[in-house]
C-alpha cells in the first residue's frame, strides 16, 4: 500500500490505481448482488415505509462501504499519518461512481439482450427495480448519482472525528437492525407487554411492513443520544476487564457466566415463541460446537464427519423412544434412552476413531468426511430400512416427560430448557477438562504429536478420548433434536451440518468456550442452522453464501475468531507477541545474564 | 549390570544402513558422549533407543528389559527421556505447562477427578506444578517467575534449549538422552550448560548419553566417548584415547594425501 507512505502535504496526489481497483470491486459486487436475486427477492420487504426496502438496502450499502475502504489510511506506528484531503474524497467518489457505472452497464444490458437462460435473475423485474420503473433515462443518472454520493459519504467518514463516525455507524446499524428484526421485536414486545411501543414504531398493515419515516427519525435520535448517556462507560468496563490481572479476570468471567446462566433460566419465561425457538436451535448447535471444539480446538483433529455422531444420537433416541420404530420399539423413557445414547456415541467414537486415528491433518479430514457420509447413507439405505426406516426415517418420537413437564417441539420453551441443561453440562465438562491432565495431553498432541509421544503421552488413547467426548456431546444434541422434532430423517444429517458447526467453531474462536458460545449465538441465532431459520429469515436462501463470505472475511481479517482463546491469538500474532515479550525482557536479561541469551 | 545394553543394533532405511552391528552400553551414573561426523547415525541411534525408529535387527535392553516393539511413550514410561537436535517444544503451551504435560506418564487422573475436582486431582495438580517449578529452578532464574506463564515460543533460543532439557527431566527418567544440548549457543552459555550436565548426574542422579559436536564440552564432562562413523562404532574410550585415535582423526579430517596415493 504505497499510498499510505506518500509524504504528507501532497494531498492532491490521488492513488488512482487503488481507487480504480476498489471501484472495480464495488461495481462487481453490485452487479453480482443484483444477479443473484437479492434486490428483487427482498424488495417486498419494506424497512421504512415507503422509502426503503430491504432489496434496495442490499445494494445501497455497497458503494458506501467501498467508498470508505478505498480511502482507508493504514496508520503505522512511528510514521506520521498521511493527512486525508481532497484526494481521498476524489478516491471515494471514483469508487462509488465506478459502482454506478457497473449498474448502468447492467441496466443497459438488461434492456438490450436477453440471457435469462443461464442467468435466472436477468429479468424484467430487476430492470424495473433498478430503473424505478421509469426507464433508462431516469435510472442511469439516479444510480450514478446515488453511488457516487454514497462513495463520497464513505470517504467523508474518514474526515470526521472518530466519535462522530462511531455514533453515525451505530445509529445507521441500529435503525436498520430494528427495521429488519421487526418480527422478533414484535414477539419480544408481547412478552414484555410493550405492544403499544411496537404499534407506534412500525407501520403495520398486516404482516411486517417496516418502520414509518417518523419513527425511523425518532429512533435515530434516540440511538444517537444513547452514547452520550452512557458516556463511554461500556467501553471503559470492557477495557477494565481486559487489563485486569488474570486472577480478577477469572472471577469476572465466573460472574459473567453466572449472569448468563441466570438470564438463560429466567428470560425464556417472558420471551415469545419465535425467540425461544431460535434459542433452542442455538443451544442444539452450541452443544455440537462444544463437542467439536474439543476434537478440533483442543486435540487438533480436523473431523469433517462430525455429523455422524449427531445422527447416532438422534437415531438411538428415536429407536428407543418412538412408538413407530420399524424393528424394535421398546418406547422407553428419554432418560433411559440417554444412557444408551452415551454408550452408542462412545462406541461410534471408537469405531470411527480407531481406524483413522493414526492419520494426520488433511488425511484425517478426508477420511472422517467419508465416514460422515457413510453413516448418513447407511441410515438411508434399503439394507437397513427394516431397522431405521430408510428415507422415511422414524416418526412419532415420544415427547420427553419429566414429571409435570413435557418437552416437545410445539413448546419451544421446554426444548430450550432441556437443551440448556445439556449445554451447561457440556460447558462444565469442557471447562474442567481443558485445565486437566487430559486437556494438556490433547494440547501437546495438537502441537507436536511425535514429541508428545516421546514425552510419555499415549497419543492414540488421548485422541480416542477426544473423539469419544466430542461424540457424546454431539449425540446428546442429536437426542434433543429427535425429541424436539419428534422424528429423525437421514436428510437432517447431511454433510452440511458438519461444515456449519466447523464454521461456528472457527468464527467464534477455536479452543475457547466463550468463543464457541458467541459463534453459535451469532451464526445460528442470526443466520440460522442448515435447516433451521435464524433471526434474518429473509436471507434464508442466501444463508450459505453469507456463511462462505463471512468465513473468508474472518480468515483474512480475524483468523483467531470473534472471541479468541489467548493461546490461539498469541499463535496467530506471534510476531507482535514476541516483540512485546522481548521489549519487556531486555533490561532484565542484561543484568541477570551479562550476555544475550 | 549396565543400565542400557545394546547388542548388534541395525537400522536400515531402504538400502542404506544408518546403523549396523552397533554394540553399546551405559552403566548407571555414567556420562557417555556420542560423537561422529555429520550423517554418522547419531540421531538415528537416539531415535532407535527412544522407539521413534524401529530397528531392523538387534537388541536394546533397558535395565534388563527389552524395549523393542514398544511405543515411544512406553519407553519414556520405563525411564528413558530425550531432547531433540532441533528444539521441539510445545510452542503454544506455557513454560510450566510444557513441564506439567511431560509428567503425563507419572500421573493417573482422568475424567472423574477433573470433573468433580476431587482431592486426589487437586493434590496431583499441585504436585506436578511444584515439581515443574522445582525443575525449572535448577536453571537459575531464567525460566521462573513471570516466564512460567509465557508461551514457549516467546523464549530466547538458549532458554528454549534449557526448557527442552527441563521437559525431559520432568518425565522422571533414569536415562537422559541429550541430542546436541549446546548446539548454537555462545561460549558463555556453552560453559554454563557443560556444568549443568555434570550437575544433572551429581544432583539428580540421571545417567546421561549425549551427542555433541563441541569437543570442549565432550572433554569436560564425559566419562567415556563413543565415536560413530557411517553407522559403525569406530572407537571408544576416554576422551584422550579417542582424540588421538587415527581412525577417528581420519573420520573427521580424511586421510592424509600420501596414504591416499598409497591406496591407488
Amino acid at each position: 500500500m504505497t499510498a499510505t507512505l506518500a509524504p504528507s502535504g501532497s494531498s492532491v496526489a490521488l492513488d488512482w490505481r487503488r481507487a480504480l481497483l476498489w471501484g472495480g470491486i464495488c461495481a462487481l459486487s453490485l452487479v453480482s448482488v443484483s444477479l443473484i436475486g437479492l434486490p428483487v427477492g427482498m424488495n417486498k420487504r419494506i424497512l421504512i415505509e415507503p422509502v426503503l426496502s430491504l432489496g434496495y438496502l442490499c445494494l445501497l450499502w455497497i458503494p458506501l462501504v467501498f467508498g470508505y475502504v478505498a480511502t482507508t489510511v493504514v496508520v503505522l506506528e512511528g510514521v506520521e499519518a498521511r493527512k486525508s484531503g481532497t484526494a481521498d474524497l476524489l478516491a471515494g467518489l471514483t469508487a462509488g461512481l465506478m459502482g454506478g457505472i457497473g449498474l448502468t452497464l447492467l441496466m443497459v444490458g438488461l434492456d438490450t439482450v436477453n440471457i435469462r437462460k443461464p442467468l435466472v435473475n436477468w429479468s424484467p423485474q430487476l430492470f424495473r427495480l433498478l430503473t424505478f420503473e421509469r426507464g433508462l433515462e431516469f435510472g442511469i443518472p439516479v444510480w450514478l448519482g446515488i453511488c457516487a454520493g454514497l462513495g463520497l459519504v464513505g470517504a467523508v467518514l474518514h474526515q470526521l472525528p472518530a466519535v462522530a463516525r462511531r455514533v453515525m455507524s451505530w445509529v445507521l446499524f441500529g435503525v436498520m437492525a430494528i427495521a429488519i428484526l421487526e418480527a422478533v421485536i414484535d414477539d419480544l414486545a408481547e412478552g414484555f407487554h410493550l405492544e403499544w411501543l411496537t404499534d407506534a414504531m412500525y407501520y403495520k398493515k398486516g404482516g411486517t411492513e417496516g418502520l414509518t419515516v417518523t419513527s425511523a427519525v425518532v429512533l435515530a435520535l434516540v440511538l444517537a443520544a444513547l452514547p452520550v448517556v452512557t458516556g463511554g462507560r461500556v467501553k471503559a468496563a470492557v477495557d477494565h476487564y481486559r487489563d485486569a490481572p488474570s486472577e480478577d479476570r477469572r472471577r469476572t468471567s465466573l460472574v459473567l457466566f453466572g449472569a448468563i446462566g441466570v438470564a438463560c433460566v429466567g428470560l425464556p419465561m417472558i420471551l415469545g415463541g419465535i425467540v425461544n425457538e431460535l434459542l433452542a436451535n442455538v443451544g442444539l448447535f452450541l452443544l455440537l460446537a462444544l463437542g467439536l471444539n474439543i476434537v478440533v480446538g483442543l486435540a487438533g483433529l480436523l473431523d469433517l464427519g462430525y455429523v455422524a455422531f449427531f445422527a447416532v444420537g438422534g437415531y438411538t433416541t428415536s429407536v428407543l423412544t418412538s412408538s413407530n420404530s420399524p424393528f424394535f420399539a421398546p418406547e422407553w423413557h428419554f432418560g433411559i434412552a440417554l444412557l444408551f445414547v452415551v454408550v452408542m456415541a462412545a462406541t461410534a467414537g471408537l469405531v470411527i476413531g480407531a481406524p483413522v486415528i493414526r492419520m494426520r491433518g488433511d488425511y484425517l479430514a478426508i477420511v472422517t468426511l467419508g465416514f460422515g457420509e457413510i453413516v448418513r447413507l447407511l441410515f438411508l439405505s434399503d439394507w437397513l430400512k427394516p431397522y431405521f426406516g430408510g428415507s422415511q426415517g422414524i416418526t412419532k418420537v415420544n415427547p420427553v416427560e419429566l414429571g409435570p413437564f413435557k418437552v416437545q417441539g410445539s413448546d419451544p420453551r421446554s426444548v430450550f430448557y432441556l437443551v440448556l441443561v445439556f449445554c451447561a453440562l457440556a460447558i462444565y465438562v469442557s471447562w474442567r477438562l481443558q485445565g486437566s491432565r487430559l486437556g494438556r495431553a490433547w494440547m501437546a498432541t495438537r502441537e507436536d504429536e511425535q514429541v508428545a509421544e516421546a514425552m510419555g503421552i499415549n497419543t492414540v488413547n488421548a485422541k480416542l478420548m477426544a473423539f469419544v467426548v466430542g461424540a457424546t456431546m454431539a449425540a446428546f444434541s442429536g437426542a434433543v433434536l429427535a425429541a424436539k422434532v419428534g422424528s429423525v430423517f437421514p436428510k437432517s444429517f447431511e454433510i452440511l451440518v458438519s461444515i456449519i458447526i466447523l464454521v461456528v467453531v472457527i468464527v467464534g474462536g477455536m479452543g475457547n468456550i466463550a468463543g464457541v458460545m458467541v459463534g453459535s449465538l451469532v451464526l445460528i441465532g442470526i443466520l440460522g442452522g442448515p435447516r433451521q431459520p435464524g433471526l434474518l429469515q429473509e436471507f434464508q436462501s442466501y444463508k450459505l453464501l453469507i456463511y462462505g463470505a463471512l468465513l473468508v472475511f474472518m480468515m483474512l481479517k480475524r483468523p483467531e475468531g470473534l472471541v479468541p482463546s489467548a493461546r490461539r491469538s498469541r499463535e496467530l500474532h506471534q510476531d507482535e507477541y514476541l516483540q512485546d515479550a522481548w521489549l519487556g525482557d531486555d533490561a532484565e536479561s542484561e543484568e541477570d545474564q551479562g550476555a544475550p541469551s | 549390570m549396565s543400565l542400557l545394553e545394546i547388542r548388534g543394533l541395525q537400522v536400515t532405511f531402504g538400502g542404506l544402513d544408518a546403523l549396523s552391528s552397533l554394540d553399546f552400553h551405559v552403566n548407571e551414573g555414567e556420562i557417555v558422549s556420542v560423537i561422529g561426523p555429520n550423517g554418522a547415525g547419531k540421531t538415528t541411534f537416539f531415535n532407535a533407543i527412544s522407539g521413534m525408529v524401529p530397528p531392523t535387527e538387534g537388541e536394546i535392553l533397558f535395565d534388563g528389559e527389552s524395549v523393542l516393539g514398544l511405543d515411544p511413550n512406553q519407553i519414556t514410561e520405563m525411564g528413558i527421556a530425550r531432547t531433540f537436535q532441533n528444539v521441539r517444544l510445545f510452542p503454544n503451551m506455557t513454560v510450566v505447562e510444557n513441564l506439567m504435560v511431560s509428567q503425563h506418564c507419572r500421573t493417573s487422573q482422568l475424567f472423574v477427578g477433573a470433573l468433580f475436582q476431587t482431592k486426589a486431582f487437586k493434590k496431583e495438580e499441585r504436585e506436578i506444578r511444584e515439581r515443574a517449578e522445582e525443575i525449572l529452578a535448577f536453571f537459575g532464574t531464567r525460566l521462573t517467575g513471570y516466564r512460567l506463564d509465557q508461551p514457549a515460543f516467546a523464549l530466547s533460543y538458549a532458554n528454549r534449549r534449557r526448557l527442552e532439557i527441563a521437559r525431559a527431566m520432568a518425565t522422571q527418567p533414569r536415562l537422559l538422552l541429550l541430542d546436541e544440548p549446546v548446539a548454537g549457543m555462545n561460549p558463555m552459555e556453552t560453559a554454563e550448560l557443560t556444568g549443568l550436565i555434570g550437575r544433572l548426574r551429581d544432583e539428580w542422579g540421571f545417567t546421561i548419553v549425549f551427542i555433541e559436536h563441541d569437543m570442549k564440552v565432550v572433554r569436560d564432562v564425559s566419562d567415556r566417548v563413543v565415536v560413530l562413523d557411517h553407522g559403525v562404532p569406530i572407537a571408544e574410550g576416554s576422551y584422550e584415547s579417542v582424540s588421538t585415535d587415527p581412525d577417528v582423526i581420519e573420520a573427521y579430517l580424511g586421510r592424509p594425501l600420501e596414504s591416499r596415493k598409497d591406496r591407488r
